[in-house]
C-alpha cells in the first residue's frame, strides 16, 4: 500500500506517521501543503497531528484552503481513503469531509495522557481488524478536541454507524474527557472512506512505550 | 471602509470559556452576572465606499473562512 502524508506549515507528527505506516509495511511520501496535486497509484491520505498554521483563527481552518486540500476532496470525493489525525481530524472537519466540529476542550486545559478508547463500529475501512466494544489505549495531545454536532447531525452519525470511538474507561463505558457529544473521538463520513479521529495510533506502537494498539488500528488500512 | 466582524459559539453551544469567566466574576464578588460569552472580534479594512459591496464580501468572507457556522454566528457592523 502507498500512504501519502501531507505536511503543513506547523504539521508535527508526520515523521511518526510515516514510521508506524512504513513498520506495517507499506510505503510513504510526504506530500507539501503547496503540492496541487497528490502522488500517482496512493492507496490512503492521512492528514497528521500538529499545529497547522498555528491554529491560527481556528485549528484547520486555514490548512483547509491549501493547494493539496484540493486534491484531498477530490481524492476523498472519488472514493479515496482519506485519515486525519488530531490536527488532520480538525482540518477534515474544517474542509466539509467529516461532519461535526471541533471545539476548545471543555475544561479549557491542553490534555496530553494515554486514554481508553472503546470501538462503537468496526464496518469500515479503518477499524475493521478491531472488535466492536474492544478497549484500546491510545495517547491523545490536544486542546480543541471537542467534538460537537447538532441533533440532527447526532441521529444521523448514529442510524449510519458513523461513530468509531468513544472515551471510556477500561471496561468501555463512556467516560468524560474534553466535553465531546457523547464523549466521541472518532467518526468517519457518510460514504464512510474519510476517517478522523484526535487521539494518535502512530504513537502507540511499542509497548515499550506504553501501548501497541494503534498498530491493529492502522492495519485495518492494510490492502 | 472597515468591517466589524464579531464570531460567536451559537446559542445552546457551550463556551467553556464565557463559562470560566463567569466563575472568576462570581468569584470576585460581581453579583448579577447572568451570563458571559466570549467570542472574537475580526476588523477588516476595505477599499471600497460601497456599503452594500462591502457588506456582501464580508458576509462571503465570513461563510468561507471567518466563522465555522457549524458551531458559530457572526454579526458583521460597517463603518
Amino acid at each position: 500500500m502507498k500512504v501519502a502524508v501531507l505536511r503543513f506549515p506547523g504539521t508535527n507528527c508526520e515523521f511518526d506517521t510515516q514510521y508506524a505506516f512504513e513498520k506495517l509495511g507499506h510505503t510513504t511520501e510526504l506530500v507539501w501543503h503547496e503540492q496541487e496535486q497528490l502522488p500517482s497509484d496512493i492507496d490512503l491520505v492521512v492528514v497528521p497531528g500538529g499545529f497547522s498554521y498555528g491554529d491560527y483563527l481556528r485549528s484547520g481552518s486555514i490548512a483547509r484552503f491549501s493547494p493539496v486540500m484540493k486534491a484531498v476532496t477530490t481524492f476523498a470525493n472519488d472514493g479515496g481513503k482519506v485519515l486525519g489525525i488530531c490536527n488532520g481530524f480538525q482540518i477534515l472537519t474544517e474542509a466539509g469531509l467529516i461532519p461535526g466540529a471541533l471545539k476548545r476542550n471543555n475544561n479549557l486545559h491542553f490534555i496530553s495522557k494515554h486514554q481508553n478508547l472503546c470501538v462503537i463500529n468496526n464496518d469500515n475501512a479503518f477499524l475493521n481488524k478491531c472488535e466492536k466494544g474492544e478497549v484500546l489505549n491510545i495517547p491523545i495531545a490536544h486542546a480543541d478536541g471537542n467534538y460537537y454536532i447538532d441533533d440532527e447531525g447526532f441521529k444521523k452519525l448514529e442510524a449510519n454507524d458513523q461513530i468509531l470511538l468513544r472515551y471510556s474507561d477500561k471496561n468501555g463505558t463512556p467516560v468524560v474527557v474534553n466535553g465531546s457529544v457523547t464523549s466521541i473521538a472518532g467518526v468517519c463520513n457518510e460514504k464512510k472512506n474519510v476517517f478522523g479521529l484526535m487521539p494518535h495510533p502512530e504513537r502507540a506502537l511499542e509497548a515499550i512505550l506504553g501501548s501497541e494498539d494503534g498498530i491493529r488500528m492502522l492495519q485495518g488500512f492494510d490492502v | 471602509m472597515t468591517a466589524v466582524v464579531n464570531v460567536f459559539l451559537k446559542e445552546g453551544v457551550l463556551d467553556p470559556q464565557g463559562k470560566a469567566a463567569h466563575h472568576a466574576l462570581d468569584s470576585l464578588g460581581f453579583a448579577g452576572v447572568e451570563d458571559v460569552r466570549i467570542g472574537k472580534q475580526i476588523v477588516i479594512k476595505l477599499n471600497t465606499d460601497d456599503k452594500a459591496k462591502a457588506e456582501a464580501e464580508v458576509k462571503e468572507m465570513c461563510e468561507t473562512l471567518l466563522a465555522n457556522t457549524v458551531i458559530e454566528d457572526y454579526t458583521i457592523e460597517i463603518n
